[in-house]
């Protein structure tokens, strides 16, 4: 098993940033593929966001998001990568514990533990 | 305009903020909200979940640069994370709440006060290394690299600093930007924690309290993916080529001007505000 050395802050550190360059990249990607699908759908019909209409359920709730990005619809596409970068520092929050486990540093398990609560609050309890 | 003349514009325009907020340091969020707003005319609550995600990307992707050279502090941050998050889906449920007139006029303070903090040069809080009891049983207290070698540093007033964190936190929610100055004020000066230290923390810090506040926009509807799509990935790429940037002489005078561009977005805001353009 892990011992406490292994686990300094300073490696941990190193994966978290891993960590985040990869969300980040891929919500990037996916966002720019459902830009390229929705400007070849929509490019010339007319912009108009001053006023605010709030957004079909489909695009507000992850189950929505999902079905609309797997019928490549160009809309439910960048909404998948943007949930995936919301949910970044999200996963980022969760390696935190799993890291401050490994080095039984139980005060901080608790502290991130706390925060990803927060996080997934926002995320599912307000009705995502 | 159509769509395509839409993404081209504000992606171009959400590009030069993540530039200049990186080339700066003055980070772009603050920018990119008026930018929408008084240029696009895109309605604010559209405008801040745009910008909200824009600030999760950067963070996460400097986050990287950041992380490797030691000068982070993962418990601070995750102790001042608390604060931070509870502040965002406060300021969050606010937004939701108070109408789109008061959301203008608290950014335009923002944006003065910003700009005003740009301007001065920060001083650092006189070091004092008498540990405090609480950061010594948060574990907070560290070390960071510098010339003369490896420093150690202390940190102190806890609860002063965790109060000013829920505030920058709400500000993030209600507003779509990182608050840096906040979180400065909160880490610099009241828990005298050393620059680069506080720095980089913050900006470790910034991607979770956006993301905090981030899902309840996406799940109020608030987050439409043709804005936030140009946004993100302007700032995104503007923010990476202003950090990768070596042309830094010219540094000053840039931060200088940069600073008034944001003090008249202020002076605008308040004035559409006012005068109920918003």
């Amino acid at each position: 098993m892990f011992r406490k050395s292994d686990w300094t802050d300073q490696k941990i550190e190193v994966i978290i940033a891993n960590l985040l360059r990869i969300g980040v990249m891929s919500a990037a990607v996916i966002v720019l593929a459902g830009g390229v699908v929705f400007l070849a759908r929509h490019g010339v019909q007319p912009a108009r966001y001053g006023s605010f209409a709030g957004e079909p359920s489909n695009l507000t709730r992850w189950r929505g998001i999902l079905q609309a990005a797997l019928g490549l619809r160009a809309r439910g596409i960048i909404q998948l990568g943007l949930l995936i970068l919301i949910a970044t520092p999200v996963a980022r929050v969760a390696f935190s514990v799993a890291a401050f486990a490994l080095e039984r540093d139980w005060l901080y398990v608790g502290v991130a533990g706390f925060v990803l609560m927060v996080l997934l609050y926002s995320l599912l309890g307000s009705g995502l | 305009m159509n769509n395509l003349e839409f993404t081209l514009l504000v992606g171009l325009g959400s590009f030069m903020a993540g530039f200049l907020g990186a080339l700066t340091g003055l980070g772009g969020g603050v920018v990119l909200v008026p930018l929408l707003v008084l240029v696009f005319k895109v309605d604010i609550r559209y405008a801040v979940g745009a910008s909200l995600v824009s600030v999760i990307a950067t963070s996460s992707g400097a986050a990287v640069a950041y992380l490797k050279d030691g000068f982070s502090n993962i418990r601070i941050g995750m102790f001042l994370e608390v604060a931070t998050t509870l502040g965002a889906l406060f300021g969050a449920f606010l937004a939701a709440r108070v109408s789109t007139t008061s959301i203008g006029v608290v950014f335009g303070f923002m944006l003065l006060y910003s700009s005003y903090s740009s301007s001065k040069t920060p001083v650092e809080a006189p070091e004092d290394t008498h540990p405090d009891p609480l950061a010594t049983r948060l574990g907070m207290n560290g070390v960071y690299p510098s010339l003369s070698g490896p420093k150690e540093y202390f940190v102190h007033r806890v609860p002063t600093g965790f109060g000013l964190m829920f505030g920058a936190g709400a500000l993030s929610g209600l507003l779509g930007i990182g608050s840096g100055a906040v979180k400065v004020l909160a880490m610099d000066q009241a828990m005298g924690i050393p620059f680069k230290v506080s720095t980089t923390t913050s900006n470790f810090m910034i991607g979770v309290t956006a993301a905090a506040s981030a899902g309840v926009y996406l799940s109020r509807g608030y987050i439409d993916p043709a804005i936030a799509m140009p946004v993100m990935l302007g700032v995104l790429t503007g923010s990476l080529a202003g950090a990768h940037t070596l042309i830094r002489t010219r540094t000053k005078m840039l931060r200088w001007v940069f600073g008034v561009v944001i003090a008249a977005l202020g002076v605008e805001m308040l004035y559409g505000a006012f005068t109920g353009k918003l």
